[in-house]
């Protein structure tokens, strides 16, 4: 009698076996047996968030003005095109530069520059840049300058110098989901969000990361460091120099890092200056000025995201060491190096050129809100960024995530808008959407708002929870019991793909 | 020997701290961790009774369990494998020391902040006379008129034989291709935007073509399977990181090019294991070789991933025949491992002897083109190191999603793809800057060879590369690294002439250097072989 079980066991388990060896190893029977490494085949990149898959739907739709006027808008994209004009006005001027005219630097010396440091005269020139949109009350030192190609390998390479596989970072939520990955994924570093929350603006408070900091203690990991980024992607705000100072206290008594991502600096259009991390360090002797580290990039700031621009900012003569080393995997072309020194010594077109962006984003910013106050949408007061922070809770049909996806799809297939959900920037609270403006015309934008004021004044928002929820539970949704319509949500879960994308309303 | 030199040589001391059992630390700061959660209630029952002895005592025992957590605490390198809740006293004694720290930390006790092992590691001054011969040449660079008397790079492999070409093809038009439309109008936002991160489609069919222009046109590159990256050095790394997880190895033919020992290893920590090849046999690659290597390894227990080789190779200059990557195919296909064929002097050929790439190979044959990755990069054959772009062309596509994702950490500038795309998409220009080129370094090797050879400095026979691989043995006293590396610091500090020793590069005789001579013009070829003719003579 004992042995059938037994027989039954083993048999379970050679299936279990089996069928373990065929999933984990799945890639491995596909590819003729030649496995690949762990990083590979994980998904630790998290590509696979909703913020990734809109770009998908808008690549396959674009929204041209002639071509494709009921295309779908990019609005997920934070990019900076608002200055564009002037950097091509810029470049028409001066189209001899690129050809080595009259520059410092020989082609023979270009062609073959490969070293680390970068072109001593492209770092000065990026030094005094970034002193600039610091408002000069910074002093940036060139030697102390890692050049990287995007901020994107800035922030992995500190990540690398900070910590080990295994420790962690502490990151205020709500925060880019590219963090998720850059910061992640091949460094093997984690991620402990602090939470914020919308009672305060989502401003970082003291008890949010003691907390955050004893989770990590519970979970036995080692926390290296707190990474801010200020002006915040995704809030569009800056970080106050109160709250500044309470991070570098708070930093100082862990013995942890402060990295502070300052991508958006030169876009703080408030007539509250921007107050970088550096200033407050700098202007006090009470922090250990070793322990802070600024990534920067021009892909934001100066809108060229193409040319590669990224730069780590530290005073530690060691992670400049090790950060310099590993720069060799994300070098600049010495060419992008020799045409950008020329344009950021142009000290006249520099500050015309910030001051016209900012204008313009401020009056964006501006007409943007007020569009969506009109029509009864609430959004977060920002004063920097490319972005709005949009609180669309009110619309959503069921409290929870399942809710915040469902209103993304509705705007994504039904609006024809492709804005990030607050999910995907592990935000607390359901219901808020990043909506970015800067990398289109104001007219493109005025479609937009458009669009959203169309749908809203049809009532569309109502008839979508009912279409959404299927025919029986449509009664009860738009009795507005509430209680039935997040069951009914839950229910459906993520893949309520059976939405008909109807024809625009225009 | 084999042991011998790979203990002795700087470079293989292991840069990651690769999987090790749990230190003895460990286990002592779970010790006092429990002792503390045993003698704090104790206190309340020593006051009680007033225990002289125990009252003192049990703080001299805390004190004692105190040092020995501080000391723990410093002394502790941190794994590299995440903390794994194995046991529960383990778990027990990782509570009680967290919570200890935070009181410690609030009081401002902890010490400085650190930064992580991996950079440490990598901070660490150079130590492989590559790096410091590159660097000693660069703060004392030799100039015809300028600094007659400056050191003399021989150890960078860059070819400078070509560039007043290039630098001709920019000055007649640049300005055009960098921000001009193809209607011929201004356009920035075609270079000033994202674009995609692992480089521009466009560019990738220029790049394909390239390829193919200078493999000798039998051999077609598909522009989907191309992944760009900012040079090959982080092609490499990316590879790396796809294909072998830490602590995994690759086999490596020696002598190998020294930079493989940062670019490969530094962050993925990924471990190279070398496979010799010798002078007998003009460092040919043999399979039996590799096998052993492959055998040995797995008795240690490690796993090997796969193979690297650079055809042609660094620093021999010798190039794999067919039969030879054939056998590499068998082997890979028994082994079930992966082939990384680094190719980035693939246009950088002269003589009779014909390049084959890993990718003909396939073209012609039904192998397994899954495990077949290659690298190629326009630094060598374009002598374009300062524009970055180096490439990864693989036919698995699972390779191919991730190394696609990994590209944003190493982009492509964009303008200077704008540039690259007319510039390589120019065939005629092309052919006739290859063409040149291979005279040119032909004439160079020749002219150096010879100069060599006056001073009875044979070099072994190459048909590729910017480099000389010559044998000084006979130059040597002792015979063994220290006199090569005593001989290397001569040429060095007497000849004011950077070259790299094969220690340098793995390789297992003493005795050779490589001679990059493409670095030189051909008026300073006699100045070379003077300088080296003085440190002979001393």
């Amino acid at each position: 009698m004992a042995r059938v079980p037994a027989l039954t066991t083993s048999i379970q388990y050679t299936q279990h076996y089996l069928l373990e060896k065929l999933v984990v190893k799945g890639v491995v029977v596909l590819m003729g047996f030649c496995s690949l490494s762990t990083l590979a085949m994980a998904d630790r990149h998290g590509e696979d968030s909703p913020y990734f898959a809109g770009w998908k739907a808008y690549d396959l739709n674009p929204y041209d003005l002639l071509y494709n006027p009921s295309g779908i808008i990019q609005m997920g994209l934070a990019e900076n095109q608002v200055g564009t004009d002037l950097l091509e006005e810029w470049l028409e001027k001066h189209s001899d530069i690129p050809t080595w005219k009259g520059t410092l630097t020989s082609f023979k010396q270009t062609a073959l520059y490969q070293d680390y440091h970068g072109l001593a005269n492209f770092r000065k020139a990026l030094a005094n840049f970034m002193a600039e949109v610091r408002g000069r009350r910074v002093k940036i030192d060139p030697d102390m300058i890692v050049l990287t190609a995007g901020a994107t390998a800035g922030n992995e390479i500190l990540t690398f110098c900070i910590a080990d596989p295994g420790e962690a970072l502490l990151v205020p939520t709500p925060y880019y989901p590219g963090f998720d990955r850059d910061l992640r994924w091949r460094t093997g570093v984690d991620i402990i969000p602090v939470k914020c929350y919308s009672y305060n603006n989502f401003e970082v408070t003291l008890p949010a990361l003691e907390k955050a900091y004893q989770e990590g203690l519970s979970k036995k990991q080692s926390i290296k460091a707190i990474l801010i980024t200020n002006p915040s992607n995704p809030l569009g705000l800056t970080i106050s120099p109160q709250t500044l100072t309470m991070i570098l206290d708070f930093a100082a008594e862990k013995s942890i890092h402060v990295i502070s991502d300052e991508v958006y600096a030169g876009t703080v259009f408030s007539s509250q200056p921007f107050t970088s991390i550096l200033e407050i360090v700098q202007s006090s002797n009470k922090y250990d000025p070793e322990t802070v580290h600024v990534v920067y990039s021009l892909s934001k700031d100066l809108g060229l995201p193409g040319f590669r621009i990224g730069a780590i900012y530290s005073s530690n003569p060691r992670i400049i060491t090790a950060s310099r080393r590993m720069s060799s995997f994300s070098l600049i072309s010495s060419q992008t190096q020799v045409l950008l020194k020329c344009l950021l010594s142009d000290s006249g077109f520099i500050a015309e050129y910030l001051a016209t962006i900012k204008e313009r984003l401020k009056r964006r910013h501006g007409e943007f809100k007020r569009g969506l106050k009109e029509i009864g949408i609430d959004s977060l007061e920002g004063n920097a960024g490319l972005f709005s922070w949009v609180n669309l809770r009110n619309l959503l049909v069921c409290d929870n995530w399942d809710g915040e996806m469902k209103l993304w799809r509705v705007i994504l297939e039904e609006i024809g808008l492709n804005v990030s959900p607050g999910c995907s920037f592990h935000c607390e609270e359901p219901g808020w959407f990043r909506v970015c403006y800067g990398n289109m015309s104001e007219d493109e934008m005025n479609v937009a708002l458009g669009r959203i004021k169309a749908f809203m004044s049809a009532g569309r928002a109502q008839e979508i929870a009912v279409l959404s929820m299927g025919k029986t539970d449509a009664l009860a949704a738009a009795e507005g019991s509430s209680g039935v319509a997040a069951a009914a949500c839950t229910s459906l879960g993520l893949d309520a793909g059976d939405l008909q994308p109807e024809p625009l309303a225009h | 020997m084999n042991h011998s030199r790979s203990r002795r040589n700087p470079t293989r001391e292991p840069d990651f701290p690769t999987a090790k059992p749990p230190s003895p630390g460990g286990s002592s700061g779970g010790g006092a961790g429990a002792a503390m959660r045993l003698i704090v209630p104790l206190q309340g029952v020593v006051q009680g009774r007033g225990g002289l002895i125990l009252g003192s005592v049990i703080p001299g025992a805390l004190y004692y369990f105190f040092q020995l957590y501080l000391k723990r605490c410093r002394s502790a390198k941190p794994n590299s494998n995440p903390p794994s809740p194995s046991s529960s006293s383990a778990q027990l004694a990782d509570l009680s020391r967290s919570s200890s720290r935070s009181n410690l930390s609030s009081r401002g006790s902890v010490g400085p902040v650190r930064v992580s092992a991996r950079a440490n590691s990598i901070a660490k001054p150079n130590a492989s006379p590559y790096y410091i011969g590159l660097e000693r040449a660069s703060e004392d660079p030799y100039d015809r008129f300028d600094n007659p008397d400056g050191i003399m790079q021989l150890g960078l492999s860059e070819n400078r034989l070509s560039l007043d070409l290039i630098e001709t093809w920019i000055l007649e038009n640049l300005e055009r291709s960098m921000i001009g439309g193809a209607d011929g109008n201004l356009n920035i936002s075609g270079i000033a935007t994202y674009q995609p991160l692992d480089g521009m489609m466009e560019m990738k069919i220029a790049v394909a073509g390239f390829m193919s222009q200078v493999m000798g046109t039998t051999v077609s590159f598909d522009p989907s399977r191309l992944v760009l990256t900012s040079g090959a050095t982080p092609a490499i790394e990316t590879l790396c990181f796809c294909l072998a997880d830490q602590g995994n190895a690759f086999l490596v033919p020696t002598p190998y090019y020294p930079g493989f020992d940062r670019d490969m290893k530094w962050r993925t920590g990924v471990e190279l294991i070398p496979v010799h090849c010798r002078s007998s046999d003009n460092f040919a690659l043999s399979v039996t070789a590799l096998d052993q290597a492959f055998n040995q390894a797995r008795k240690r227990g490690q796993r090997v991933r796969g193979i690297l080789i650079s055809n042609p190779s660094n620093p021999i200059g010798n190039m794999l025949n067919k039969e030879t990557l054939y056998s590499l195919l068998d082997f890979a296909r028994e082994k079930n491992i992966h082939i990384i064929s680094d190719e980035i002097f693939a246009g950088s050929t002269y003589g009779s002897e014909e390049f084959v790439s890993m990718a003909e190979i396939l073209e012609s044959e039904d192998f397994d083109k899954d495990r077949v990755h290659i690298i190629y990069g326009l630094s060598k054959d374009l002598s374009l190191p300062g524009f970055r772009v180096g490439v990864i062309y693989s036919f698995n596509t699972s390779v191919l999603a991730a190394a696609k994702k990994l590209a944003r950490f190493s982009s492509v500038s964009a303008p200077t793809q704008r540039i690259l795309i007319s510039m390589l998409s120019d065939t005629r220009f092309i052919q006739r800057y290859i063409e040149t080129t291979r005279e040119r370094i032909q004439k160079m090797y020749v002219a150096f060879a010879a100069g060599l050879k006056q001073l009875g400095i044979e070099c072994t026979k190459s048909s590729a590369g910017l480099y000389c691989w010559a044998d000084m043995s006979g130059l040597i006293r002792p015979y063994n690294e220290k006199g090569e590396l005593e001989l290397w610091d001569k040429l060095l500090k007497i000849g004011k002439i950077n070259v790299t020793p094969g220690s340098a590069c793995h390789c297992i005789e003493p005795g050779w250097f490589r001679c990059c001579f493409t670095m030189l013009a051909e008026e300073d070829i006699p100045v070379v072989i003077k300088r080296i003719q003085r440190v002979v003579e001393t």
